[in-house]
């Protein structure tokens, strides 16, 4: 034996999971969604809007990076989510500019200067989300379908129109890019849960305290038409399952994450029953965002043979 | 019902198929024979032979340096060469007693063995005591001191851990299959010790052999009982195996026998026996050698002292050159600079790889995926830690229960960000552990 061998502290052998592979599977998951997008809105050019701000996202990661001298981290796919994600939270026929800068904003304010990878303490795309919605307004919610303009099924269910739930299942309705089709979303929400990317936790927590509170405060009772068309319109899916569930911004503990599910259902619903605007969902995470670390606090988990055994 | 277990662990590949149908083989060291004084938790032992001395197979070269000490044996005749510093398995630099081996294997005469029911307590712990028995999981504590607990009316169960849930090892599965009646003779000796107590082999569900065999040789014996233990890392902690099987929970602060319990791995008990029943001292143990880069992974009964290099050659040399090579399991044991160290009364095995995993990781910043939380059996936030050792904030560490770790590794293992989340935590506790022991 000549060579010299390897010493390095227990354990020595590691598990295949790696950060990147996490994120290239939340992209794949993230693929039914945008591709039916792209399709559902072909006449806007939402495809154009997906490759740009998903581009500007990488580019931005990477410009800053190279300029700080930092080692370059484009390949843990975590900017390719980011900006994929925001471009999904989009109206197809906003200007390539507003979604370049939004992929700005989530970069560089959001994620880095905050630290990175990791650090960032409210999600980076609906960080840059709302950001584009304060200052764009009239831009980002100028709702287009088959080249009709008009109202999103959830403006029209808070007006108090009757929608059609179906095409809301379908998605084949006014709406962002990502949102419309619940179908889309729960394909890849589904691969998420199957490979252990996600759990039930926070999305089922969400969802469920969700329908309690429009039940109790949306003036319709128990009405099952009611309850699918609020489930099935605007941002409530594709931010339950994969934006919510978004492991920096959500709480550690698993009762932390209950916690959490419960005030994202309270705020959503707040915020469409109530508010002023027919969605809620962009808000309602960013706001729970800024809870977590409250929220882990109270919820450190007691250890084993300290009654946390159970 | 589900199988008996504990909240959290992992799943990794467990390679036991590479050693676990190669029975037991004896290896006779070639070389010179090293004792380290201290092969146990606690004070070393101290040398009672010198440089030139001649010894028997079986003589003590070294008695217990105080209560929580234990005797160390010649497992060969011939002459002492040397008392000098030698590199023990976890690299560390330690007093041995170095024997040329004449090949003779002459042997001590043992004193004849009185039978059990003759035996007063204070004999059997005598016994057990003398012949340098310590844990030989890894943990080397002493076994007469964890066998004397301050009230031994209130132990109620004597667990044989039959787990081995360590990646590759497969040494205690192929005891289970050969020396079964070793093995519950040795829980026979110890149940003799707490009247009201009850054995427990706790078994791993991936050993359904020895579950049969060890139900078949304790189906006479009314104070025993074999439990099939769902398969899962780390089963065999002693804080988990005890909860696993008792629903007993016990935290760091306290000892086993708080829930009543005292926990035995299988080379332990079967050294008992021998101690014992044979009169015979600690001079051997069972080392599984494996691993991709060795020609031959196997079992080896081996003599205490013999040089690693040696048992590499039994299992046929490697037939790779390896990048690591690591004493104890893949888990917990500690990666080796040398093979020029000895097989100590706690190294159970020798595995020798041809790639290091660990080195082909690099490290990037945490996600808070949770996946540490998830399987941490001790309940606790391995990442969290991690980072308050990082910044040797002690005070919030210790608040946050980092003494509650058990160091079992299971949350490097599935960190994807590749952190040294165990190595970071377990050097705080090093630390913090100092600390409190100084107030």
């Amino acid at each position: 034996m000549n060579g010299k061998l390897n010493v390095s502290s227990s354990p020595h052998i590691r598990d295949k999971v790696t950060t990147s592979n996490i994120m290239l599977w939340v992209v794949i998951a993230l693929l039914p969604a945008t591709f039916f997008g792209i399709y559902n809105f072909r006449h806007e050019n939402a495809w154009l809007l997906v490759v740009v701000t998903t581009g500007t996202a990488v580019l931005t990661e990477y410009i800053y990076e190279k300029l700080m001298k930092k080692p370059i981290t484009i390949k843990d796919f975590s900017a390719t989510v980011t900006g994929l994600l925001l471009a999904l939270n989009l109206p197809p026929t906003l200007p390539l500019w507003m979604g370049a800068l939004g992929s700005v904003f989530a970069i560089l304010v959001v994620k880095q200067l905050f630290g990175g990878l990791g650090q960032n303490f409210m999600n980076p795309a609906l960080g840059a989300r709302c950001f584009l919605l304060i200052s764009f307004t009239g831009r980002m919610t100028y709702f287009v379908y088959d080249g009709v303009t008009g109202a999103t099924p959830l403006a029209e269910l808070k007006a108090g129109e009757a929608v059609n739930s179906m095409s809301m299942l379908l998605g084949t309705i006014r709406g962002t890019i990502g949102e419309t089709s619940v179908l889309a979303i729960m394909l890849g929400a589904m691969l998420l849960l199957l490979l252990g990317i996600i759990d039930l936790r926070i999305p089922g927590t969400y969802i469920l305290s969700f329908v309690i509170f429009i039940c109790l405060f949306g003036g319709h009772g128990v009405d099952p038409q009611y309850i699918t068309a609020h489930l099935c319109g605007g941002g409530l899916m594709l931010g339950a399952w994969f934006m919510a569930t978004d492991y920096v911004t959500s709480p550690i503990t698993k009762s932390g994450q209950i916690v959490y599910g419960v005030c994202l259902g309270v705020l959503t619903g707040l915020f469409r029953l109530f508010g002023g605007s027919a969605e809620g969902v962009s808000y309602a995470i960013i706001i729970s965002n800024l809870l977590v670390p409250l929220i882990e606090k109270v919820t450190l988990p007691k250890p084993f043979g300290k009654g946390g055994e159970r | 019902m589900g199988l008996l277990t504990f909240k959290g662990g992992i799943h990794p590949d467990d390679g036991k198929s590479l050693a676990k149908d190669q029975p037991i083989t004896d290896v006779l060291p070639q070389g010179n024979l090293v004792y380290p004084l201290s092969q146990h938790i606690g004070a070393p032992a101290t040398a009672v032979v010198k440089k030139g001395d001649h010894v028997l197979k079986g003589q003590k070269i070294a008695e217990a340096g105080g209560f929580v000490s234990a005797p160390v044996y010649a497992s060969v005749s011939g002459t002492v060469k040397a008392i000098e510093k030698h590199l023990n398995p976890t690299g560390s630099n330690v007093d041995c007693i170095v024997i040329e081996n004449d090949g003779e294997y002459n042997e001590v005469e043992y004193a004849a063995g009185k039978s059990l029911e003759e035996m007063s307590r204070e004999d059997v712990l005598q016994a057990i005591g003398e012949a340098g028995i310590v844990g030989m999981g890894g943990a080397g504590f002493p076994t007469r001191v964890k066998l004397s607990p301050k009230e031994p009316d209130k132990i109620e169960y004597i667990i044989a851990n039959c787990a081995e849930c360590e990646p590759y090892i497969t040494a205690d599965y192929r005891r289970m299959l050969e020396n079964t009646e070793e093995l519950v003779s040795g829980m026979r000796v110890v149940l003799s010790l707490f009247e009201g107590a009850k054995g427990i082999f706790g078994v791993e569900d991936n050993k359904p052999d020895c579950i049969a065999k060890l139900k078949e040789a304790t189906k006479d014996e009314p104070r025993m009982e074999v439990k099939a233990l769902q398969t899962k890392y780390p089963q065999g902690a002693e804080r988990q195996l005890i909860y696993a099987l008792t629903k007993r929970a016990i935290n760091s602060t306290m000892l086993p026998a708080d829930a009543g319990c005292i926990v035995d791995n299988v080379e332990t008990l079967i050294g008992i026996h021998h101690a014992v029943i044979d009169g015979r001292p600690l001079t051997e143990r069972i080392v599984t050698v494996s691993g991709d880069a060795v020609e031959k992974p196997g079992n080896f009964k081996v003599l205490l002292g013999t040089c690693q290099q040696e048992l590499i050659e039994a299992a046929g040399g490697f037939k790779k050159e390896p990048k690591k090579v690591i004493s104890g399991g893949p888990m917990m044991g500690f990666a080796m600079i040398t093979l020029d160290t000895p097989v100590t009364k706690t190294s159970s095995a020798i595995l020798a790889f041809q790639k290091d995993t660990v080195e082909e990781c690099t490290s990037t910043p945490c996600i808070n995926c949770g996946r540490c939380v998830e399987i941490c059996p001790s309940r606790i936030i391995p990442s969290r830690l991690a980072d308050y050792a990082e910044r040797h904030d002690e005070e919030t560490f210790t608040a946050q229960n980092g003494l509650e770790c058990v160091e079992c590794g299971s949350c490097s293992y599935v960190c994807p960000a590749k952190r040294p989340l165990k190595q970071s935590i377990g050097s705080m506790r090093k630390i913090a552990l100092a600390n409190k022991k100084k107030k």
